[in-house]
C-alpha cells in the first residue's frame, strides 16, 4: 500500500516561487502524470517528493508516515531521470543491484532480484556490460531495472522518455504501460508531452506557473477542461479559441457574436454571464468541418494543409482573421487560398469567460 | 603560390619546429645539470663548457659521504605524501560543496582562494616563522606538512571543483535515491567516476611538494630538511661546488621525474582539465 498525500507544498528558490501551494492525494497503484510547460514547476514537484529538493512548505505523507524533511534515501522512493544517470563505472547488474548493496541484502537474494529485473526488461544478455556500451533505449531499461529491484513503495519517472528518438519513445510508452499493469506500482511521472500523459495516465494532473490547474482522468480532462490554459495543452493540434461576446442567453443555452460577425448558440449553464460580456469559443480540430461556403454563416480561406495520411490538419484563417486548425479525413483535398466554410459542433464547444475558465455546460438531466 | 596542401604541410613543419624547439629548451638544463655532475669541478667551472669530457663518478660518492641522500629523500617523501594526503581528504570534501551545491559565493569563494597563491610567500615569511617558533613547529616535519597542505589545497580543491563539475548531478542523485549515505556517495559513485582528475591532482600535489624550496629552507635547518634544503647546501658562502651541486640535484630530481615519466599520461590527461574526452 502506498497512499502519497500533498499539503499545501510550496518551493521557492530564493525570492522566485516554484510551487505556490500543491494539495494532491494520490492512491494505492495510480499512474500519476504531472503535465505542463517547461518551468510550470513540475519537475520541482516531483523532485520534491523524491526529497532532493528541500521544500519551503508543506507536508508529504507517504501513507500515514510524514515524509517532507526524511532524506531521499529514506523515503522508500525510486526515481527514473531523464538522463539515465547510470553509473559509468558499474556494469549493468552492478547499477541494478547497488541499492539492494547498501540496503545489505544477502548476496543470493540481490541475484535472484536482478535477474527477475533483467528477464522483465529483457535485459539478460547486456547484465555484464557497461552503461557506454549499450543503446539510449536499453540505457533507459537499466534505469527502470535499477528502480524495478528495490520494489519501492512508489516509482518517480521525470521525463524518462524525451531522450529517446520518436520511433522508441512510443515503444517504451508501452512498456511502461505494461510495466505498471505487471507490478502494480504507483507511479508518479512527469512529462511535457500531452500524448503522453494522455495514453499513460489514470490521473493527469496539470501544472501551469506552480499551481494546479486541474486533476483528472485524460478523458475527463479533455472533455471537461477546467479552463482555456488545460483545454489548450491537451489535444493534438490544439483547440482553437475564437473571441466573441454574449449576445443572449437563457438558463442553458448562450448565444456568442464571434468577430467574423456569426453567431453560435451553445449549451451552457450561464450564472455568471451577461450580455456583453467577452467569451472565448473552443473548438478542437476535429469538431469542426470544412464545407462549401454555401453552407455555412462561417466562412474563411485555406491557409495550409498538412497531410498526414489518416487525417489531414488544415489551418483556416476565417474572414473575422481568427486562425482554426481543423483535422479531416486523410482523403480530404483542398489548396491554399480556397475559399470555404466552416461547420462547428456547437454540442462539443467549449466557453470560456473573461478569466479563462470554463463556462459549465448544462446536466444533461436538466436539458 | 603554394597549394592548400603544401600550406597545411609546412605549417605542421613549422609547428614541430617550434615544439621541438621549445621542448630543448626547457630540456636543455636538465641535460646540463646531469652532465655536469658527471664531471670534476675544473671541468665544471672551464670556459667554453666542455661537452665532452672523461666522466667521473666521483662527486656522486663524495655527496654521499657528506651528507646522508636516504635521510633527506625520506623527508621528501614524508612531507610530500603527507602534504597531499591531509589536502586530498580537505580538498575532495570542499570541492564537492562546491560544485553540487553551489550558493552565490562560490565561484567567489573559489577566486578568493586561488587569490592567497598571488601573494609572494616571502610576504608572510616573518608572521609564520614566528608562529612556526612558538608552536615548536620550526624543522619538524609536521609543520612542512601543515604548510604545504596550506599552499597547495586551493590548486587542489580548484582542479578538484573542476573535474567535480563535469560529473551529471543526477548520478549523485541516483545514488542518494538509491540509499547512499553521504559517505558512500562521494567513496562509491563521485571518486571512481572521477579518478583520472583525481589522480591528476595528487600528482601535480605531489610534485609542487617535493619541488618546493622557499619554505622549506626557511623553515627547517636538519632535522626535517628535505632534499631541497639538501641542494641549497651545496650552494654555500664558502664557494659553489658546480658539479656537487649537479650531483645532489640530479639526485633530489631523479624520483620525481621518474615518477612523472610514469604517470605523464594521466597527468597530461588531467591537466587538461577534462578538455579531452
Amino acid at each position: 500500500m502506498a497512499n502519497l498525500t500533498i499539503k499545501n507544498l510550496k518551493k521557492s528558490f530564493g525570492e522566485t516561487e516554484i510551487l505556490k501551494g500543491i494539495n494532491l492525494e494520490i492512491k494505492d497503484n495510480e499512474f500519476v502524470v504531472f503535465v505542463g510547460p517547461s518551468g510550470c514547476g513540475k519537475s520541482t514537484l516531483l523532485r520534491s517528493i523524491a526529497g532532493l529538493e528541500e521544500v519551503t512548505g508543506g507536508h508529504i505523507l507517504l501513507d500515514t508516515k510524514e515524509i517532507t524533511d526524511l532524506a531521499p534515501a529514506k523515503r522508500d522512493l525510486a526515481m527514473v531521470f531523464q538522463s539515465y544517470a547510470l553509473y559509468p563505472h558499474m556494469s549493468v547488474r552492478k547499477n541494478m543491484s547497488f541499492a539492494l548493496e547498501l540496503a545489505k541484502e544477502k548476496k543470493e537474494v540481490i541475484h535472484n532480484k536482478v535477474a527477475e529485473a533483467a528477464r522483465i526488461l529483457e535485459l539478460d544478455p547486456l547484465l555484464e556490460r557497461k552503461p557506454k556500451e549499450l543503446s539510449g533505449g536499453q540505457r533507459q531499461r537499466v534505469a527502470i531495472g535499477r528502480a524495478i529491484v528495490r520494489q519501492p513503495k512508489v516509482f518517480l519517472f521525470d521525463e524518462p522518455l524525451s531522450n529517446l528518438d520518436a520511433a522508441l519513445r512510443v515503444q517504451m510508452r508501452l512498456e511502461l504501460a505494461r510495466l505498471h499493469h505487471d507490478l502494480n506500482a504507483t507511479m508518479i511521472y512527469v512529462t511535457h508531452d500531452q500524448v503522453e500523459a494522455m495514453t499513460l495516465a489514470d490521473k493527469v494532473v496539470v501544472l501551469n506557473q506552480g499551481r494546479i490547474e486541474q486533476v483528472g482522468t485524460p478523458l475527463d480532462l479533455y472533455r471537461n477542461p477546467a479552463n482555456r490554459f488545460v483545454a489548450g495543452f491537451l489535444g493534438m493540434p490544439k483547440m482553437s479559441f475564437l473571441p466573441g461576446t454574449v449576445t443572449a442567453l437563457d438558463h442553458s443555452s448562450v448565444t456568442v457574436e464571434l468577430t467574423s460577425g456569426t453567431s453560435v448558440t451553445l449549451p451552457a449553464a450561464s450564472e455568471h454571464l451577461r450580455q456583453g460580456s467577452a467569451v472565448s469559443v473552443g473548438v478542437r480540430p476535429e469538431n469542426i468541418d470544412v464545407v462549401e461556403p454555401s453552407e455555412s454563416s462561417l466562412t474563411g480561406y485555406m491557409d495550409i494543409t498538412e497531410s498526414l495520411g489518416s487525417d489531414t490538419y488544415c489551418y483556416v484563417k476565417t474572414d473575422g482573421q481568427e486562425t482554426l486548425t481543423v483535422r479531416m479525413p486523410g482523403n480530404f483535398a483542398c489548396n491554399y487560398g480556397d475559399r470555404i466554410g466552416l461547420h462547428l459542433h456547437v454540442d462539443e464547444c467549449h466557453l470560456f469567460d473573461e478569466q479563462g475558465n470554463a463556462v459549465q455546460k448544462p446536466s444533461r438531466l436538466a436539458a | 603560390m603554394l597549394s592548400l596542401k603544401q600550406r597545411r604541410s609546412l605549417n605542421t613543419l613549422l609547428m614541430g619546429v617550434l615544439a621541438w624547439g621549445v621542448a630543448l629548451a626547457i630540456f636543455f638544463p636538465i641535460f646540463w645539470m646531469l652532465l655536469t655532475s658527471f664531471k670534476t669541478e675544473i671541468d665544471a667551472f672551464a670556459t667554453p663548457p666542455q661537452l665532452f669530457f672523461s666522466p667521473t663518478l666521483e662527486n656522486y660518492t663524495l655527496v654521499n659521504e657528506r651528507s646522508d641522500y636516504l635521510h633527506f629523500a625520506w623527508n621528501s617523501v614524508v612531507v610530500s605524501f603527507g602534504s597531499t594526503i591531509i589536502g586530498m581528504m580537505l580538498a575532495v570534501p570542499a570541492a564537492y560543496s562546491m560544485a553540487f551545491f553551489e550558493t552565490k559565493r562560490t565561484k567567489g569563494t573559489l577566486l578568493w582562494m586561488l587569490s592567497t597563491k598571488m601573494l609572494p610567500p616571502v610576504g608572510v615569511l616573518v608572521p609564520i616563522y614566528l608562529i612556526f617558533k612558538d608552536t615548536g613547529l620550526l624543522d619538524t616535519k609536521t609543520g612542512l606538512v601543515i604548510i604545504y597542505t596550506l599552499i597547495n589545497l586551493p590548486i587542489m580543491i580548484w582542479m578538484a571543483y573542476t573535474y567535480f563539475k563535469e560529473i551529471p548531478k543526477e548520478v549523485l542523485e541516483a545514488a542518494r535515491m538509491d540509499g547512499s549515505t553521504l559517505f558512500q556517495e562521494i567513496w562509491r559513485v563521485l571518486l571512481p567516476m572521477s579518478k583520472g582528475g583525481l589522480a591528476a591532482t595528487v600528482l601535480l600535489s605531489l610534485i609542487l611538494s617535493w619541488n618546493e624550496a622557499f619554505w622549506s629552507l626557511n623553515l627547517t635547518a636538519s632535522e626535517a630538511a628535505p632534499l631541497t634544503a639538501l641542494i641549497a647546501s651545496y650552494s654555500s658562502p664558502e664557494g659553489l661546488f658546480w658539479a656537487k651541486l649537479s650531483a645532489v640535484s640530479t639526485l633530489a630530481c631523479a624520483p620525481i621525474l621518474i615518477f612523472g615519466w610514469i604517470s605523464q599520461k594521466q597527468l597530461v590527461r588531467g591537466l587538461s582539465f577534462g578538455a579531452v574526452k
